[in-house]
């Protein structure tokens, strides 16, 4: 018999890749394409989508390629991709509309006053911002009655890139998933539908709405013979790879930020913290897993910071060497809250502060400190996680670069006093669109098959005196202050 | 510029632009002038230096500025956190692949120390070694690195080659026959050296120009990694010289 394959498409902010993984969820072969950023204005963030779908056009192939197999062998495809992002198309034609607004894009602020934010949140576990999408489609229609018209009577489609991309593999079929139906303030969160009230606050057209259906079933063929079976928000599609499939289980991928997801089980939790809740993920016709989300807003950021603004370093893995020249922060903290500070604080007006200065202090203790930051603002979404689900988090399974950073993740498990395991498939937010897919079509046969792949590459053991870390934790709360307070003019 | 015969006219231009660059940032014209050279024969000692990590361009202003490898010499050799962060995709597929323990590793203060560890893919207990000292004369990893070494290999002799198990390598001929071995065949094998029932597989992750930098390899039990003649099973050498082969051309290649 001729071994088949997952094909995962992660459609990302700057990149999109496509990757082969074997039934071992091993990866065989990796194509990769950048795409352009476009900033037409201050605070404007645009994709191209059109160039999008012809990058995973060229992708698919390359990495069929590379793998020496044809599409006979591919018996699913799945997709994760960056989650918020409006694409509007001619339903006709095929072809967008606008430039894709991305995520990161701020045109919309001053919408966000009018909006009625309680409502919001009540439905869709969302505070108002203008991350999500539905602030940006109101956009694009305000600024042009005759696309209004058009999509009022479903001739032009709005989707994420999940839909997007489903639309064109499919040769026309509009659909989402939850996981990123519920990013864009338009959801239900417990109905898992579209909410007409927000629709009307927003002046969306249902007609224009792609249909919501779950994370792994199959959505269509993109090939004859290739069932189309998964899509994901990237974060989502992280914390099915990491397979936490069990209330209470976490990860936290570390890049320039950080984004830490929990899954809380089959019903919504709301946060008292400033969490978001979100859909983790849903399997067919099986309960939805819910999650929070919270973000770390400065972590490998800070240390481009060091590198780049400081000069103290070359390059960012000698952060750690730096740090490896004490033994402690000397009594040094960084607070890096560079434009405010995330949950569970939510000081947008805060700004970074470096407390505890003394001719002692040298660029030894400023790297520790640097480190540090990461594994205090960890611990502190970690610690509001624990209070809202009422869970206590157990372990904490770490994806991305900054997981190369062994001091770090030593420093992350001493102070939430848990264990920090790194899994062998670096690529969880693929694997975990692969993974999804591969269900749909039983290539997989449940979670517990899935579980059986996860083996971990590296486990870090809490290694802290406990009087120590309360301590240290007291006067990283104290420097939390300082920043708060230093930003408040009188 | 003068040129003494019997000297390498291309290593004493290549030096007095590194002496130009170490004074301030410059364009290639502007070191074509100083130095009285065509500009095509200045921007291909710039490209040549560029190559070995040596020079570097700033993207935005066109300038060169002294590269990381030239400030690397000072400090010996690579950052090792560095090496590890280039490494951490191919260890783990390394490990996937072969279903054994990764270690890479580099000489420190004449011993070879844990850079990074990848459990084996079984989801038994393990505990990360990073950091942990190995003796050079008694591992796989060690042999690579003192193949590649000759002043390593003679302060491991004076130091004395102690013997851990039956089957360490204690006399300095016998140690000098095996890292003869490992360079004719590109990689190490050491069978129950440091512990009875165990052995590893190492080859060597070079940097700019061949410089051996570190070694990465597998560990496991013997019946695992060998044949019934003790001889290292051909599918795992593969594995890890492949690996070795492709941190090596991510080394030698642009600095992210």
């Amino acid at each position: 018999m001729t071994e088949r394959y997952v094909l995962a498409i992660d459609q990302g902010t700057t990149s999109t890749r496509c990757i082969l993984f074997d039934r071992r969820a091993t990866v065989v072969a990796v194509a990769r394409g950048e795409h352009p950023q476009s900033y037409p204005r201050p605070g404007w963030v645009e994709h191209d989508a059109a160039r999008i779908w012809r990058d995973v056009q060229r992708l698919i192939p390359r990495a069929l390629r590379e793998a020496g197999i044809g599409l006979s062998q591919v018996a699913a495809i799945g997709i994760a991709n960056q989650r918020e992002t409006v694409v509007l198309w001619d339903r006709a034609s095929g072809t967008p509309v606008a430039p894709a607004i991305v995520w990161q894009d701020t045109r919309t602020a001053s919408m966000l006053d009018s909006l009625d934010g309680e409502l919001i949140r009540a439905r869709t576990g969302l505070p108002p911002a203008t991350y999500f999408s539905a602030t940006k489609v109101k956009w694009l229609l305000d600024r042009s009655p005759d696309l209004r018209a058009r999509a009022e009577r479903g001739e032009v489609l709005f989707g994420t890139m999940d839909s997007w991309l489903i639309w064109n593999l499919t040769g026309g079929r509009h659909l989402t998933d939850v996981t990123n139906a519920g990013r864009t303030m338009l959801m239900d969160l417990t109905t898992l539908s579209w909410d007409p009230e927000l629709l009307d606050m927003f002046g969306i057209p249902p007609a224009m709405l792609p249909e919501i259906r779950s994370s792994s079933e199959i959505y269509g063929e993109a090939f004859p013979g290739v069932p189309i079976a998964a899509a994901i928000g990237d974060q989502q599609a992280a914390l099915f790879g990491q397979t936490c499939f069990a209330p209470g289980d976490a990860k936290c991928t570390y890049g320039t930020g950080g984004f830490l997801l929990m899954n809380t089980g089959p019903t919504p939790v709301r946060s008292n913290h400033g969490l978001i809740t979100t859909v983790g993920y849903r399997i067919g016709a099986g309960e939805v897993a819910y999650a929070l989300e919270g973000s770390i807003a400065i972590a490998g950021s800070l240390v481009q910071w060091v590198r780049d603004g400081l000069g103290l370093i070359g390059t960012a893995s000698e952060i750690e060497t730096l740090a490896g020249t004490v033994s402690d922060n000397g009594g040094c903290y960084i607070v890096p809250a560079f434009s405010g500070l995330f949950a569970p604080y939510w000081e947008s007006e805060a700004r970074g502060v470096i407390v505890g200065l003394t001719s002692y202090i040298t660029k030894g203790h400023l790297a520790r400190a640097v480190l540090e930051a990461t594994g205090w603002q960890t611990r502190d979404v970690v610690d509001a996680m624990n209070a809202d689900s009422g869970l206590a988090l157990t372990a904490l399974n770490v994806d991305g670069g900054m997981t190369a950073d062994n001091l770090l993740m030593q420093t992350v498990a001493d102070f939430l006093d848990v264990p920090v395991v790194r899994p062998m498939v670096a690529e969880t937010v693929s694997v975990g669109a692969a993974y999804a897919a591969g269900l749909a079509v039983g290539y997989w046969s449940d979670l517990r098959d899935l579980r059986q792949n996860r083996h971990s590459a590296g486990r870090w053991k809490p290694a802290m005196d406990a009087s120590r870390r309360a301590s240290e934790y007291a006067n990283w709360k104290r420097a939390v202050e300082s920043a708060v307070f230093f930003s408040r003019r009188p | 510029m003068s040129h003494v015969p019997g000297l390498i006219q291309s290593i004493e231009r290549s030096s007095a632009v590194l002496r130009l660059l170490a004074a301030g940032r410059l364009r290639v014209k502007e070191i074509a002038d100083a130095l009285d050279l065509p500009k095509s024969t200045a921007h291909s000692i710039l490209r040549t230096l560029e190559h070995i990590g040596f020079v570097e361009q700033d993207t935005q202003s066109a300038r060169y500025r002294l590269g990381r490898g030239l400030l690397e010499l000072g400090d010996g050799g690579l950052d090792l956190n560095e090496l590890r962060g280039r490494a951490l995709n191919w260890a783990d597929a390394l490990a996937a692949r072969s279903g054994e323990e990764v270690r890479i590793g580099a000489l420190r203060d004449d011993r070879v120390v844990v850079v990074h560890h990848v459990f084996r893919p079984d989801d038994s207990m393990q505990s990360l070694d990073t950091g942990r000292l190995l003796p050079p004369h008694a591992t796989a990893l060690g042999h690579v690195l003192l193949a590649y070494n000759a002043p390593a290999v003679e302060v491991a002799v004076r130091a004395g080659l102690e013997a851990y198990t039956r089957r360490t390598l204690t006399s300095p001929r016998d140690l000098a026959r095996a890292l003869g071995e490992t360079r004719n065949r590109g990689w190490s094998l050491s069978v129950e050296e440091w512990e009875a029932g165990r052995g590893g597989i190492a080859a060597p992750v070079r940097s700019f120009g061949g410089l051996v930098v570190g070694a990465i390899g597998i560990s496991g039990p013997v019946e695992r990694l060998c044949d019934t003649r003790r001889q290292a099973r051909p599918a795992l050498v593969d594995h890890v010289t492949a690996t070795a082969r492709a941190v090596t051309r991510d080394l030698s290649g642009p600095r992210a």
